[in-house]
């Protein structure tokens, strides 16, 4: 079984260096995309790969890179070098009037071949969706392939600057990824002219302060910015007006790093890789009650039993599995008879949840429902940004009731409120995915695990205590 | 007013990005990490004179983001991660465990100034809950017994690097 996101990660020690990179074939896909491909063509064989996004919204790759408004043909960097200007900062203000200084020596001009100048590539960082841990694991395990995989990508919309956003708290992610960005600068892969392809190519990385909004497409451009990371209105998308109003395409760490193998293989080999219609391998996790909580790089489509029953080692002893969130909190419960499923984006819609992250948190028969979606509802109540009403109170209230239906306070009517309350925290209604998402489980417990809910009211008391 | 070295750290995170007023969180972050582990008002008003910002703007940002402390916090800030995965494997005894051992719950400073303890979202190391991060530092797989340990450790070795001070203090003079 191939496992190309991972074949060099090795947990536990520190990952390959630049020339133990190259010498497992690193940075073959930056030489076949710059000298031998235009740009068009590397978005070309993403789309047909069907890659989807693996950040938990699971949209095609291709596609996205697609809306990025493009030149014909390659770049002629004799006339880049003419058209930008290089400005100081301090000594000149904004074109736009705005008043705001621009960076020192930050090479300027607002369009090149009418096309707005600079575009930019930002690889998401910013894992925070609780019970997820597969970026932290290609991030620390093999940061020269999230390198190229951002030099790759970035060529195929011919962006000019790229970002990694990563959160804080991956502090040896930042260590490594640091030190494999300084290299391939060393190296010429990162810089001006790279490997005398004429493209031009920076790259830093950017590391927040915290908030899970800061993981949300447009509340990342914000952040990024410099700004409170709320969401921003679409359209327009990021992919025409996005980071300081350029062109812009957010990825996630998994996303990008499937695109140099797509490169070197071709199309029709990633789709060999999975056991079902969607391309690729996946990294999967379980958490939770079972004996070997962990990641693994497996075909797209295994089945949920597999990766519980066998990866993860099954329940501890003396626990049943009673549900599971198939991909990170915001996404929907699957429970017993839903084992069977194979774990890619249409099957797992099908059973009415979302394959999200692909890092699955189990629900024991030792564990209080109410308890786990309230933890739940805590989080996803705390870091709601504020920005719309649905959200900034709707959530909070549904952390009220569920504290109040587990401390053995709970009313008659409120399995009601909580039924109506996910129907206007719903999609549509709120400006991001933030409370539609904290939304799915608890729409889902209260249709599987209701009767637990109703004792919960009925008794007086959480029955687990 | 900014040291040297705070403005040397702001003129090259600058460089980064487009637009000066990107580098406010890393500025906050960094000004932080130099006034110890916080952010007074002073360093908001002289990142703003920096980023060319008013207070109220660089404000607007600290507040919003969780690791940006706007009032003083221990020496050590234990970031106790409580969501899903830790709460089902037993972040709760963990809170409590602080609670016994240092006498602080979520969001207070011990009386020796030494630890705060924050609440934090999920660690990303779900598959060795319970987790807590202490500094730039992931402990894991946590027992009481495990943390007993890490704090006896942690102290110690604070004692060792506060005495070394005191004798080049002395050596000093």
């Amino acid at each position: 079984m191939e496992k190309p996101l991972s074949k060099n990660i090795d947990p536990g020690k520190e990952p390959l260096d630049l020339k133990g990179y190259e010498s497992t074939g690193g940075y073959q896909a930056v030489r076949k995309a710059l000298l031998e491909l235009e740009p068009k063509q590397v978005t070309e064989l993403v789309k047909q790969s069907n890659l989807r996004g693996r950040g938990g919204a699971g949209f095609p790759t291709g596609i996205k890179w697609s809306f990025v408004p493009m030149a014909e043909g390659k770049p002629d960097p004799e006339k880049l070098a003419e058209t930008l200007e290089e400005v100081d900062l301090g000594t000149r203000l904004e074109r736009g009037g705005a008043g705001m200084a621009v960076g020192p020596k930050w090479r300027f001009a607002p369009y090149i071949d009418d096309v707005p100048y600079p575009k930019y590539l930002i690889a998401n960082a910013d894992e925070m969706e609780p019970g997820t841990f597969k970026d932290r694991y290609l991030l620390e395990g093999d940061p020269h392939q999230v390198v190229e995989s951002m030099i790759v990508s970035a060529y195929a919309i011919q962006a000019s600057v790229g970002y990694i956003f990563l959160r804080w708290a991956y502090h040896e992610a930042a260590r490594r990824l640091r030190k494999a960005i300084q290299s391939a600068y060393q190296a010429g892969y990162l810089g001006k002219d790279i490997l005398g392809s004429g493209y031009d190519f920076d790259l830093y990385l950017h590391t927040g302060a915290g908030r899970y909004m800061a993981g949300e497409e447009t509340g990342l451009l914000n952040s990024l910015e410099g700004k409170r990371a709320n969401p921003r209105t679409k359209p327009p998308f990021p992919q025409t007006s996005g980071l300081w109003g350029k062109p812009s395409i957010v990825n996630n760490v998994e996303t990008l790093c499937n695109v140099p193998h797509i490169i070197n293989k071709g199309p029709e080999w990633f789709k060999g890789l999975s056991l079902t219609e969607d391309s690729g391998t996946k990294i999967y996790g379980v958490s939770g009650k079972v004996n070997r909580p962990g990641v693994w790089e497996l075909p797209m489509g295994t089945t949920l039993r597999e990766l519980i029953e066998e990866h993860a080692g099954g329940m501890q002893n003396g626990l049943k599995f009673r549900g599971a969130l198939p991909g990170g909190a915001s996404t929907d419960f699957l429970i017993e008879e839903h084992l069977d499923i194979c774990m890619d984006f249409p099957s797992v819609q099908a059973a009415g949840s979302r394959l999200g992250t692909g890092t699955i948190i189990v629900l024991d028969d030792q564990t209080c429902p109410v308890g786990f979606v309230h933890n739940l509802e805590v989080f996803f109540a705390r870091e709601s940004c504020g920005w719309c009403t649905p959200c900034r109170e709707g959530l909070p209230w549904s952390v009220d009731l569920l504290r109040a239906i587990e401390d053995g306070e709970g009313q008659p009517g409120d399995l009601e409120i909580l039924d109506e309350l996910t129907k206007n925290l719903g999609p549509g209604l709120t400006f991001c995915a933030l409370a539609p998402g904290a939304m799915e489980p608890l729409q889902s417990a209260l249709k599987y695990f209701r009767e637990d809910f109703e004792r919960h009211i009925n008794e007086g008391k959480c029955t687990w205590r | 007013m900014l040291s040297d070295e705070e403005r040397q750290e702001l003129e090259k995170e600058i460089e980064h990005y487009e637009f000066k007023r990107a580098a406010c969180i890393e500025g906050l972050k960094i000004l932080q990490q130099y006034r110890g582990g916080w952010v007074s008002d002073e360093s908001i008003k002289d990142l703003a004179d920096f980023l060319e910002m008013s207070p109220e703007q660089v404000d607007n940002v600290a507040t919003f983001y969780n690791l940006i402390f706007r009032k003083p916090v221990g020496k050590n800030v234990i970031l106790l991660c409580d969501s899903i995965s830790c709460w089902l494997m037993g972040c709760e005894t963990i809170q409590e465990y602080f609670k016994e051992r240092l006498g602080i719950g979520l969001g207070e400073t011990s009386a020796d100034g030494q630890f705060t303890l924050l609440p934090m979202a999920c660690l990303g190391a779900c598959e060795r809950a319970p987790a807590i991060m202490i500094g730039e530092q992931l402990y894991h797989n946590l027992t009481p017994e495990k943390l007993n340990l890490i704090l006896d450790q942690l102290k110690a070795s604070q004692v060792k690097e506060s005495a070394s001070g005191e004798i080049d203090g002395k050596t000093a003079q």
